[in-house]
């Protein structure tokens, strides 16, 4: 058992740490203020091949694996939530997909670019009457000759006016359902039909762009299919896991940085001619959030681990819905813990504790609510000893 | 054109602290990184290689450790690197670091430009530039905020404290680069995970490059350090919150009082 991070992984941490802290954290506060989506930050990224860290390199990336993505999603989240949900929907989801199941052609035609970060890519999934029911959707798409003809919406869709590239959840087949019914498209921007809706004002990751869109006889072409026909359920399913992972570092992230200002803070903050982390109420605080910090490194890192490894069966799914779970709600703590510390200046706009409370929010709630990954945790669980829940 | 680029492994940190009872650096928890001017230095040759074209090699003297340094540079865009590591070396003053570092470039010959960060932060002496140059018998170009290459001939802006000096001069030289020159790059992601898994870094030993024992290391150095220490903090200033003109006698009176004046 070893559980150091390779070398290039850590040079690639310091790497990503310096450019974090050098070309993300000016703007983060701006960003979210005015709700602008940073274009000059993604440029930057891109150019040192940020954009498609999990890749192998013969498709544009990095070559530096779910661990290596894993890194990056931490250190950035710890600067800025918005900038990371940008990579995340973009790497994490929208390009996975095609990672996983595109076909030769079609890595070369669309992830290349996307890994290259010249190309900006979504994932469609949700629809006003499908969230946690992913199985419910109602976008329709019906062959025509060499093409489909999509037509529906999906809402709440991460980098959705920005994208170049969607990957589109739709159904072919309404008798089937979710087995062999629905089908996987990747959609660009440009073709007929595809049209972008209301941009959403959030409560938190407002750098970040998530929009509403619309398919008006969306033409599409055959080849364009994703996963193979009527395998779309899954194609979105094993994507999801893998996002978790990488969604859970972020988490990691947001928790640590949490954890390293309140330190920073109750060191510094004086009350009753003493540091305010001499009180044991701020010391079991600071206590509590790095055990959930740390245990949290561990489940996320050995997840990623697992999936660089090729572990990929239902213990992983498992795992990997831990993740989220888990991750997810250390970070809310952490952010609810450090604005406590924080007391007055951890309510102010004018700090970043504010943001990153607000921020952490979405994360028990997109990619999957957590009352879903529980559903998810506990059913794997009961496969185990016989017991199959529907 | 070759251009070797000079690197030095350094302690990341500006406050370098020392062990009280041995004098020697406390290594210990603080990471590694290339020395910062060091960088500058290979940026330059960097976008040396991209404008004109240049095979860029970085040389460092160190422990096998500095293994990490040179594959960060490799990872930046250097093409070639050389670690010159054997237990001869160690114990080695900036006299004997730069006969070493001579050495091998005498092995490699054919370099055109010589660069080296202008100090390191871990021993703030900028000698190991100058004296490799002297080694050599080749110019030397120190406090390098920007320079051209043509037609053999190197022409560089020399930062000095009161202004600039330009210099031109006959290739091959050495320059010692500034922090001002440049803003190193970032190295590409996908060159990070190449410069672990699909490069080499040639280690040298003192035989390989031919030094004699007697000139490097410990034994080639001829300053030795007696003591290290850290000097003790300035005392607080005081402020004198009176009016002026009793403000203006209690200063005269505190500097008699200290026999300044």
């Amino acid at each position: 058992m070893d559980f150091t991070f390779s070398k290039e992984h850590q040079l690639l941490r310091r790497m990503i740490r310096e450019f974090a802290e050098t070309e993300v954290a000016p703007v983060a506060e701006e960003i979210d203020r005015d709700e602008r989506v940073p274009f000059e930050t993604i440029r930057k990224a891109a150019k040192i091949g940020l954009m498609g860290i999990p890749f192998p390199q013969k498709y544009g990336g990095a070559g530096a694996g779910e661990i290596g993505y894993c890194i990056l999603m931490e250190e950035l989240n710890k600067i800025c939530g918005s900038t990371a949900t940008i990579v995340g929907a973009h790497t994490g989801i929208g390009a996975m997909a095609i990672y996983l199941d595109g076909t030769e052609e079609q890595k070369q035609k669309y992830l290349v670019p996307l890994a290259r970060g010249e190309k900006i890519a979504a994932f469609a999934l949700t629809e006003p009457n499908a969230g946690s029911d992913a199985a419910a959707i109602q976008t329709r798409a019906v062959r025509d000759g060499d093409e489909f003809v999509l037509n529906g919406s999906k809402v709440w869709i991460t980098n959705g006016d920005i994208a170049d590239v969607v990957s589109v959840l739709a159904v072919t087949d309404p008798a089937l359902g979710a087995r062999g019914g629905v089908t996987a498209f990747i959609v660009e921007k440009e073709f007929p039909g595809f049209v972008v809706g209301r941009k959403e004002e959030k409560l938190g990751i407002r750098g970040s762009s998530t929009a509403e869109l619309f398919f008006e006889d969306c033409r599409v072409p055959a080849e364009n299919v994703l996963g193979g026909f009527g395998l779309g359920f899954l194609t979105f399913m094993k994507t999801l896991d893998v996002g978790r992972i990488s969604l859970a570092a972020g988490c990691l992230g947001a928790a640590d940085k949490a954890l390293e200002m309140s330190m920073e803070f109750a060191k510094s903050r004086y009350q009753f001619g003493a540091p305010i982390a001499a009180k044991q109420a701020i010391q079991w605080m600071i206590a509590d959030m790095a055990i959930e910090v740390e245990a949290l490194r561990s489940l996320v890192y050995r997840t990623a681990w697992m999936l660089d490894e090729g572990q990929t069966g239902r213990e992983f799914s498992t795992m990997a819905a831990m993740c989220k779970v888990y991750g997810s709600e250390v970070a809310c703590r952490a952010a609810d813990t450090a604005v406590q510390v924080h007391g007055g200046m951890g309510y102010m706009k004018k700090y970043p504790i504010e943001r990153m409370y607000r921020d952490a929010r979405i994360t028990r709630i997109f990619e999957g609510t957590n009352e879903i990954q529980r559903e998810i945790i506990a059913r794997n669980l009961f496969r185990r000893v016989g017991l199959k829940i529907r | 054109m070759k251009i070797v680029v000079l690197i030095k492994q350094v302690p990341d940190t500006n406050e370098v602290r020392l062990d009280k009872t041995t004098g020697t650096l406390i290594r210990e928890g603080v990471p590694s990184i290339i020395n910062p001017e060091d960088k500058n230095a290979l940026e330059e040759a960097l976008k040396l290689k991209e404008s004109m074209g240049a095979e860029v090699w970085v040389v460092s003297m160190g422990p096998p450790q500095a293994d990490d340094a040179l594959r960060e540079a490799l990872a930046m865009g250097a093409d070639q690197a050389v670690l010159l590591t054997d237990r001869a070396f160690a114990g080695a003053d900036t006299w004997a670091t730069a006969t070493t570092l001579g050495i091998a470039l005498k092995k490699m010959a054919d370099y055109d430009l010589v660069l080296a960060g202008r100090q390191a932060i871990d021993g703030d002496t900028a000698q190991v530039g100058p004296q490799v140059a002297e080694y050599l018998k080749i110019p030397q170009i120190t406090y390098v905020r920007e320079f051209s290459v043509e037609d053999g001939r190197v022409k560089a802006k020399r930062a000095l404290e009161d202004g600039f000096e330009e210099i031109d001069a006959q290739m091959p030289a050495l320059l010692t680069i500034t922090k001002e020159a440049n803003k190193p790059r970032f190295p590409h992601a996908a060159a990070i995970m190449t410069a672990y898994r699909g490069q080499e870094v040639s280690c040298w030993t003192a035989a390989d490059i031919g030094a004699d024992p007697e000139t490097v290391g410990l034994k080639g150095s001829p300053t030795q350090v007696k003591r290290s220490f850290t000097p003790p903090p300035k005392e607080p200033g005081q402020i004198i919150q009176r009016p002026p003109a009793d403000a203006a006698r209690d200063l005269v009176a505190i500097l008699r009082d200290k026999n300044i004046v």
